[in-house]
């Protein structure tokens, strides 16, 4: 009996549109840290102020899963962060219901490490690779909050990604690999503290990077039953730069141009999404099939994971992935913005900001598929399609009762109706944007956007649904979330073009 | 077989009291110096009131719930008190509640009152609340100028008006309610505004600038009903009577079913079908004399006017720049002012309008009287487009 094949069966990828320029970072700061001028380079991916490690993970996954896919087949999700919103609340099964997964599904949430991303991919091939799941999605995202004028705000990114593990179809077969756990705190974060406490950047360079990654190299290496030269491509996030990588490669025995980018300049670290950010990239960029990709990720020791990519990569040339989420890009040079959607500066929200935000957790609860999945109805007798599901249908001709079915919005085509943008309502990031979104198949929802680009918005613009934050009970610490549309300026002409 | 309302119930007295910021006054103060209007122009003693309507939106910063308040202002000798809310259309409702008393039989004299006192909030523009556990889950947590400003997107849209038209079309809505505004002792503002200022205003919400938004005021209204009869044997001549009373509330459609398209008030039109049919109303072009709306913001006066079928569809920008809504127009609207400067103090604005309709048909309206006007109309929103409540209620002279 031939051996099983185990491994990436799809992927997936998120950056938030936004990306802060180094320049307003480094500029803004540089009377009290001029030594920081000389990281005015590039780039880093900021999060919309409703973004969070989960919402950018939901993102990824769909990019994954794609609009058709009736996700029933999903059945166990890893989630790897050190920046869930909940501590006691499973953060995957936040994620399970936005995505509308089936309840019977496996979801756990890994965190603590940088390794939280490689690792949550390591549980699931091994659990392919005994039959316990067939179907495993593992998501990896952070985002993380730094102090203001630190070496991190510069060096890190918002961000997501998302592999799926099995064993048909696989465009990356698992080859091996090895973890290796060691106590070395190069940073750490109490529970009780939002900000990383960071030691000494050369002692982690030589004795935390340049001594534990190539011990879990070699265990890898031996693990998969292959030699340093047959890795093509060398996949570690470092914020040492690429020069150091290439060094390190080298002393793993690799051939130093293996190293692969670590999307400092466009992206920054997306933390324990990194690793699999940058294997996605490298997968849409520079692999070929035959590739070996050598995966490893520092943090409270190393993992390392190889794949052999197969020739079932071609079918992924679709996905807008990393590449493609890189390529969406909004430049943003205000660094005020970005310490106020990280919640660093104390400002005047108004006295409309005041209300309260606490969330009945029954009301949730008993309306969860439309809250968290957008899931509304459609009458099996009429066909007519709702939002919410509701006893007695909204069809005018024919008020049915009892004849609705569930009926999922998030993957529908939809456009602008009515809207404004309000500049008198509290909003995070004014002015407020909301207005009536009408779906192609039938439907309409009033609804926040999000991501827009204020005086280009239009009836009859085509939107995107995304999952975002819909409130943050800091009274409580409750996170509320729901669906978003996010206007798309370019359809408007293709509109009329068509009429 | 339902017979309606027409010229059961006559209105004997109405008050209203100044609106605007009163730092001076609270709601209870507000309600006396609408009732003891009312009630000298009534000539009535207290003990003749058989039950009372009261009618407030805002309890948590008002009044409280209850009937109680208003009993205890008053001095109510110990009488039926109903609250009612219907959002920003309760007004029309106390004296919905009112004059349905009188016409049941149930009673000889029925009062209404109304009132808001809005500005102990801290901050302008209305108070943000929310409506149950559920919608705050999804709703967008907007602001009413936001709700109703997608009116303007819907409509240009639909009728294809460039938004530099629409903008000074809403604009002359403005500038017309400030003109009459200023005639009126008893409204909150009472400055004349150009059509550059409105348009060159702050904006509040895409396309809505602050002149586009009524007065957020502190106000309070009242009526006294009872039979034509009665009114006859208390010596009343030049009797005003209720002609037509109807109330239009969304059931989920325009919110939920895509055969609305955001540029019109559903509920509008059919109590508006409604109320011409129980009043008589063949031509409403022609039949009706005077209007009140509800003119919360520009846009929502202009879409009105096809809504009550005055304009044709689409032929509301026209007449609007035509000055047939204008105090010289056709149909004068927003004699008083409107809400957008006699000021919008929710739970008395229903009544407001009936006040100024009643002073009309009496020719008691001052610098502001118009010529021998014989049927008023009174429209009264609450809610935002895509869901709400709309009242439409006819008054006239007896006979009219």
């Amino acid at each position: 009996m031939a051996e099983q094949t185990v491994g990436l069966t799809g992927f997936g990828g998120y950056i938030p549109r936004l990306r802060l320029q180094r320049k307003a970072i480094a500029q803004a700061n540089a009377w009290v840290a001029p030594n920081f001028l000389g990281k005015a380079k590039g780039e880093r991916s900021m999060a919309n102020w409703d973004e969070d490690s989960v919402t950018m993970a939901v993102e990824a996954a769909r990019d994954l899963l794609g609009p058709d896919d009736d996700r029933s087949h999903v059945d166990a999700v890893y989630f790897g962060s050190t920046t869930m919103p909940f501590a006691d609340r499973l953060n995957s099964g936040i994620i399970s219901a936005a995505l509308t997964l089936e309840d019977h599904v496996r979801a756990i949430d890994v965190s603590s490490t940088q390794r939280a991303g490689t690792s949550a991919l390591m549980q699931a091939l091994t659990s392919a690779k005994s039959g316990e799941t067939r179907n495993g999605l593992v998501l990896a995202s952070d985002h993380r909050k730094t102090k203001a004028v630190t070496a991190q705000e510069l060096d890190f990114g918002d961000g997501a990604a998302a592999l799926s593990v099995g064993t048909d179809n696989v465009i990356a077969k698992y080859l091996g690999g090895a973890s290796l756990t060691v106590d070395f705190v190069d940073h750490f974060r109490g529970d009780t503290e939002e900000f990383d406490y960071n030691w000494e950047e050369r002692w982690v360079r030589d004795e935390g990077f340049s001594k534990i990654v190539p011990r879990a190299v070699k265990s890898a290496l031996g693990d998969a039953g292959l030699k340093a030269e047959d890795i093509a491509h060398f996949v570690l996030p470092s914020v040492f730069g690429m020069k150091f990588i290439a060094g390190l490669a080298k002393k793993c025995g690799l051939n130093p141009e293996v190293a692969r980018d670590t999307l400092a300049a466009n992206c920054g670290e997306t933390g324990t999404a990194h690793a699999l950010v940058m294997l996605i990239n490298t997968l849409q960029t520079e692999a070929k099939p035959g590739d070996k990709v050598l995966v490893a990720q520092f943090g409270g020791g190393c993992d390392a994971l190889i794949f052999e990519v197969t020739d079932k990569l071609s079918t992924m040339s679709g996905k807008r992935g990393i590449a493609g989420s890189l390529a969406e890009r909004v430049e943003e040079n205000n660094y005020m913005k970005f310490l106020t959607f990280n919640g660093l500066v104390e400002w005047e929200r108004g006295m409309r900001a005041e209300q309260d935000k606490k969330t009945a957790l029954t009301t949730l609860y008993r309306n969860e598929d439309m809250l968290m999945g957008l899931v509304g109805g459609r009458c099996t007798e009429t066909g007519v399609i709702q939002f919410p599901r509701s006893r007695i249908s909204v069809n005018p001709n024919k008020h049915t009762v009892d004849t609705q079915e569930p009926y999922k919005f998030a993957e529908k085509k939809a456009k602008i109706l009515s809207w404004s943008a309000d500049y008198l309502s509290f909003s995070m990031n004014p002015p407020n944007h909301y207005g009536m979104v009408v779906f192609d198949e039938g439907g309409r929802i009033m609804m926040d956007f999000t991501d827009v680009e204020t005086g280009n918005v239009e009836s009859g613009m085509e939107v995107r649904l995304v999952f975002r934050v819909k409130e943050v009970d800091e009274k409580r610490g409750f996170k509320r979330y729901f669906w978003k549309a996010v206007p798309i300026p370019a359809s408007v002409a293709g509109a009329q073009a068509a009429e | 077989m339902a017979t309606g309302i027409k010229d059961k119930v006559a209105i004997v007295g109405m008050g209203c009291s100044k609106f605007g910021e009163r730092w001076d006054s609270g709601p209870e103060e507000l309600m006396v110096e609408a009732y003891l209007e009312a009630m000298q122009d009534a000539g009535i003693e207290p003990t003749q009131i058989d039950a009372a309507w009261f009618s407030t939106h805002i309890d948590d910063i008002g009044t409280g719930k209850g009937g109680t308040p208003l009993s205890l202002a008053l001095r109510l000798p110990n009488i039926a008190v109903t609250r009612v809310e219907n959002f920003c259309a309760s007004g029309s409702e106390a004296l919905r509640g009112a004059v349905y008393a009188v016409a049941s039989g149930a009673c000889d004299i029925a009062l209404a009152v109304g009132v808001e006192k809005l500005k102990d909030t801290g901050y302008g523009g209305l108070p943000v609340g929310n409506m149950g556990t559920l919608n705050p889950q999804w709703s967008p947590s907007g602001s009413a100028p936001g709700n109703f400003a997608q009116l303007a997107s819907a409509y240009r849209a639909k009728h294809g008006v460039a938004k530099e038209d629409l903008k000074r079309a809403i604009a002359h809505v403005s500038v017309k309610s400030h003109a009459n505004g200023a005639k009126n002792p008893k409204a909150h503002l009472r400055n004349e505004v150009s059509e550059e200022q409105v348009m060159n205003a702050p904006m509040i919400a895409e396309p809505l600038g602050l002149f586009d938004c009524c007065g957020v005021s502190d106000g309070a209204a009242a009526a006294i009903v009872t039979t034509p009869e009665i009114a006859k044997a208390m010596g009343r001549k030049d009797i005003v009577t209720v002609k037509a009373m109807q109330l239009s509330v969304s059931n989920g459609l325009e919110s939920q079913h895509n055969s609305w398209d955001g540029s019109y008030f559903h509920t509008a039109r059919i109590a508006a079908k409604k109320a011409y049919k129980e009043g008589g109303i063949d031509n409403p072009r022609e039949q009706v004399s005077m209007m009140e709306v509800h003119d919360c913001f520009s846009i929502t006066e202009l879409v009105t006017m096809e809504d009550l079928f005055i304009s044709p569809e689409g032929g509301a920008v026209k007449d609007v720049m035509d000055g047939f809504y204008d105090s010289d127009g056709k149909v004068p609207c927003q004699i008083d002012g409107g809400l957008k400067c006699f000021g919008h103090p929710i739970g008395a604005s229903g009544l407001r309008m009936a006040y100024e309709m009643y002073l009309q048909l009496q020719g008691r309206a001052g610098e502001r009287q118009l010529p021998n006007p014989k049927i008023g109309l009174t429209h009264n929103l609450g809610g935002a487009p895509s869901q709400n409540v709309c009242s439409v209620t006819i008054i006239g002279a007896e006979g009219a």
